[in-house]
């Protein structure tokens, strides 16, 4: 293996100019990741001057089997930290041949929320939580748990540390480091409620970068569990009983919410969420009533209600916020499997653009 | 699994000047470690410069679910032995928001002590024998023991060398240059009388800071026995019957004692702490009196007793303190799962500033 090694980490660059852009893309089911490798002339740091590419639609169903070239554009540009050297990995959206997005490309109409003046004006920051669990590849049982039984109730392996305490430690410490070379801003990770669950934070990141970089993450983390023989999952609750679900808490401030005087913009903007409650949640992931039940750290999916400190509600303002009278606030119900582009635009539109 | 490797040992000051901070406190059992990790900006050695941080208290009983922030703050910074590069593990200690420390976190009271004029003269300094018992993972039964049954009877196994007398050797030495790379320290390592157990020491350590670097040095060898599959024990009598039991001896100078006629210093302070066996004994370990029999090297747990060069004693006064007329003591009453921020402040405290 190690001879296969050595040419996967071969260094290019002191033979040739060229270098390998990994195009990557949603697919048809608005959750699953799709990539494909072509090779460029020389080095590039600006999206706008990639080719746009194509690929076979009808395999990922986004297209037709007669009419089934789908075609990719480029808009962010990352470092590859899998071919490293002057590699790319390259976030795309998906239009088809007539110019117009398909319906699974959400990040063309966030693109026009974030476009908007006002939201410009208000330099919308994310930083989002993402959890996740990590699976046996060959039970589907999450790793370390026993296969055919459960470990011991859950306590001991929120941040714990130990054999009998961390599962998959080494996936999420390779993450955070290829995320890091990758040119993501990851702020940090931590060790779930749930054992085998884990939770890494992208941001503060403004606009529609978030979800780029978001999306980048996921594909870094699929990436790095193919290497580790684990599967990843995004499911919002993948162990029925007393198990945590996996959510993907939402953490919002706008230049206004950060100046003095913020925490009453904060209110306003609790208050408008209140008032679209049933519309966020149905934007906020699929199967998130198996999660949002009330118990395990959650709102019910019902009730929209928010408190200072308060890891129950659907909005929690952070203690530090509320002392300083600004800051920002966190939005606790979308799921794991939430599409960033959907959940950090349509948080934008409703506090800025919507009038009650 | 070699490629997951390479991430995690990733150099990443060749592509950004950010840098990873590990967090560590101790959780609600008072006996759990945790951890969770962040970036910084840059690299930061100074724990007054790093932010502080918080926690769910909630999910490690340290606070309920609607009021559930914990404040961490940075009190100790040691490099970072899994990570490497400019990444640090930080030892904190935890507040309620208001700033009061909570129930758990006993640093705070030892700090005071520490910190009294008298006591800071008196520069005392620790040495902490840590002893600890290597676990199979799914059995739960000592490294290296036949499962359903136990090896030959203690003999050979203290310092011993050879598969048949000395088990899980690689995670004792990982663990002995991982903690002097950490900055520990460590002052040396040596195989325990019951097989699978060993010892390691950390010291000499002045005041508050032997509490700080024995619990790094537990972190490490957490995260150490994690990586082995390993499960490690503090427990102070791992098995009953004609097996030792695991202590935290704890070896005690103040500069008094260290200078000329000390002998007459260090012959009062065990008198007081003769005075006081009862208190001690309450703050030395949960279930210690399974361990402090009289038999195995221990004394019984309702006497104090101590002598020269006695090992069967409470307080062992080593033979070259009394020859020279000064040095040091071993109080060998802590039972492996002491806390040293409540054993280190209590012995300085009843020797130094307690009068009877």
């Amino acid at each position: 293996m190690s001879l296969l090694n050595d040419l996967v980490n071969l260094n290019l660059c002191d033979v040739t100019e060229k270098v390998i852009a990994e195009y990557i893309w949603i697919g048809g089911s608005g959750m699953d990741m799709r990539s494909k490798a072509r090779t460029l002339p020389g080095p590039e740091s600006d999206p706008s001057r990639l080719p746009k590419w194509n690929y076979d639609g009808s395999s990922t169903e986004q297209a037709t089997g007669d009419n089934s070239e789908v075609i990719i554009c480029p808009q962010a540009i990352f470092r590859d930290p899998f071919r490293r050297g002057r590699n790319m990995l390259v976030m795309c959206d998906a239009y088809a041949p007539t110019g117009d997005p398909i319906p699974t490309n959400k990040r063309f109409n966030a693109d026009k929320i974030f476009s908007h003046p006002d939201v410009i004006a208000e330099e919308p920051w994310y930083g989002i939580e993402q959890e996740y669990t990590l699976f046996q590849k060959d039970t589907k049982w999450p790793l370390g748990w026993p296969v055919g039984g459960f470990p011991a109730p859950q306590g001991p392996y929120y941040c714990g540390v130990g054999s009998d305490k961390a599962f998959g430690r080494d996936i999420v410490d390779a993450h955070y480091k290829a995320c890091l070379f990758a040119g993501i801003d990851i702020s940090g990770i931590n060790g779930e409620v749930m054992p085998g669950q884990w939770e890494f934070q992208v941001g503060p990141v403004t606009g529609i970068s978030s979800g780029d970089q978001v999306w980048m993450a996921r594909y870094i983390l699929e990436r790095i569990t193919e290497i580790a023989g684990a599967v990843l999952s995004f499911d919002p609750k993948p162990v029925l009983g007393d198990w945590n679900g996996a959510g993907a808490h939402t953490n919002y401030s706008t230049k206004s919410m950060r100046n003095d005087g913020g925490i009453n913009v904060i209110n306003e903007a609790i208050e408008k969420l209140s008032k679209r409650h049933k519309e966020h949640i149905a934007a906020y992931g699929k199967g998130n009533e198996r999660r949002l039940t009330g118990l395990h750290e959650t709102a019910d999916i019902n009730t929209f209600s928010w408190g200072v400190a308060n890891r129950g509600a659907s909005v929690r303002v952070g203690r530090d916020t509320e002392k300083e009278g600004k800051g920002y606030f966190e939005d606790r119900r979308p799921s794991s499997n939430m599409d960033p582009y959907v959940v950090t635009s349509m948080i934008a539109e409703t506090t800025i653009l919507w009038k009650p | 699994m070699s490629l997951i490797n390479n991430f995690i040992k990733f150099d990443l000051n060749e592509t950004t000047r950010k840098s990873i901070a590990e967090y560590l406190w101790i959780g609600g059992s008072g006996k759990d470690l945790r951890s969770k990790a962040r970036t910084l900006p840059e690299p930061v050695t100074d724990p007054a410069k790093l932010p502080l941080w918080n926690f769910d208290g909630s999910s490690t009983d340290q606070a309920p679910g609607d009021d559930s922030e914990v404040i961490l703050r940075p009190q100790a910074v040691f490099r970072d032995p899994f990570r490497g590069g400019s990444n640090i593990l930080v030892m904190c200690d935890t507040y309620t928001p208001a700033g009061y420390p909570i129930p758990t976190n006993k640093r705070f009271n030892a700090d005071k002590i520490f910190n009294h004029p008298d006591v800071a003269a008196e520069e005392p300094w620790f040495g902490i024998e840590q002893e600890y018992t290597l676990l199979q993972k799914d059995t739960r039964w000592p490294l290296g023991w036949p499962v359903g049954g136990f090896p030959g009877p203690q003999g050979p196994y203290y310092c011993g060398v050879g598969a048949d007398k000395s088990f899980g050797r690689d995670i004792v030495d990982a663990h002995y240059k991982a903690c002097l790379y950490a900055g520990i320290n460590i002052s040396g390592i040596n195989g325990e009388v019951m097989p699978a157990q060993w010892e390691f020491q950390v010291g000499p350590a002045t005041g508050i800071s032997a509490g700080d670097q024995l619990w790094v040095a537990r972190y490490i060898l957490e995260r150490i026995t994690e990586i082995a599959g390993v499960v490690l024990s503090f427990d102070p009598k791992p098995i009953p019957g004609d097996w030792n039991g695991a202590g935290a001896h704890t070896n005690y100078s103040t500069k008094s004692m260290r200078n000329d006629g000390g002998i007459n210093v260090i012959r009062k302070a065990i008198e007081k702490l003769g005075l006081r066996h009862k208190q001690h004994i309450a703050a030395y370990g949960e279930g210690n009196d399974r361990r402090l029999t009289g038999r195995h090297e221990t004394a019984d747990i309702n006497s104090f007793s101590w002598g020269v060069a006695n090992r069967g004693a409470s307080i062992r006064v080593g033979r070259d303190t009394e020859k020279a007329g000064k040095g040091y003591f071993e109080d060998r009453r802590p039972a492996s799962n002491m806390d040293p921020y409540v054993v280190t402040s209590m012995i300085a405290e009843t020797t130094i500033l307690w009068k009877p």
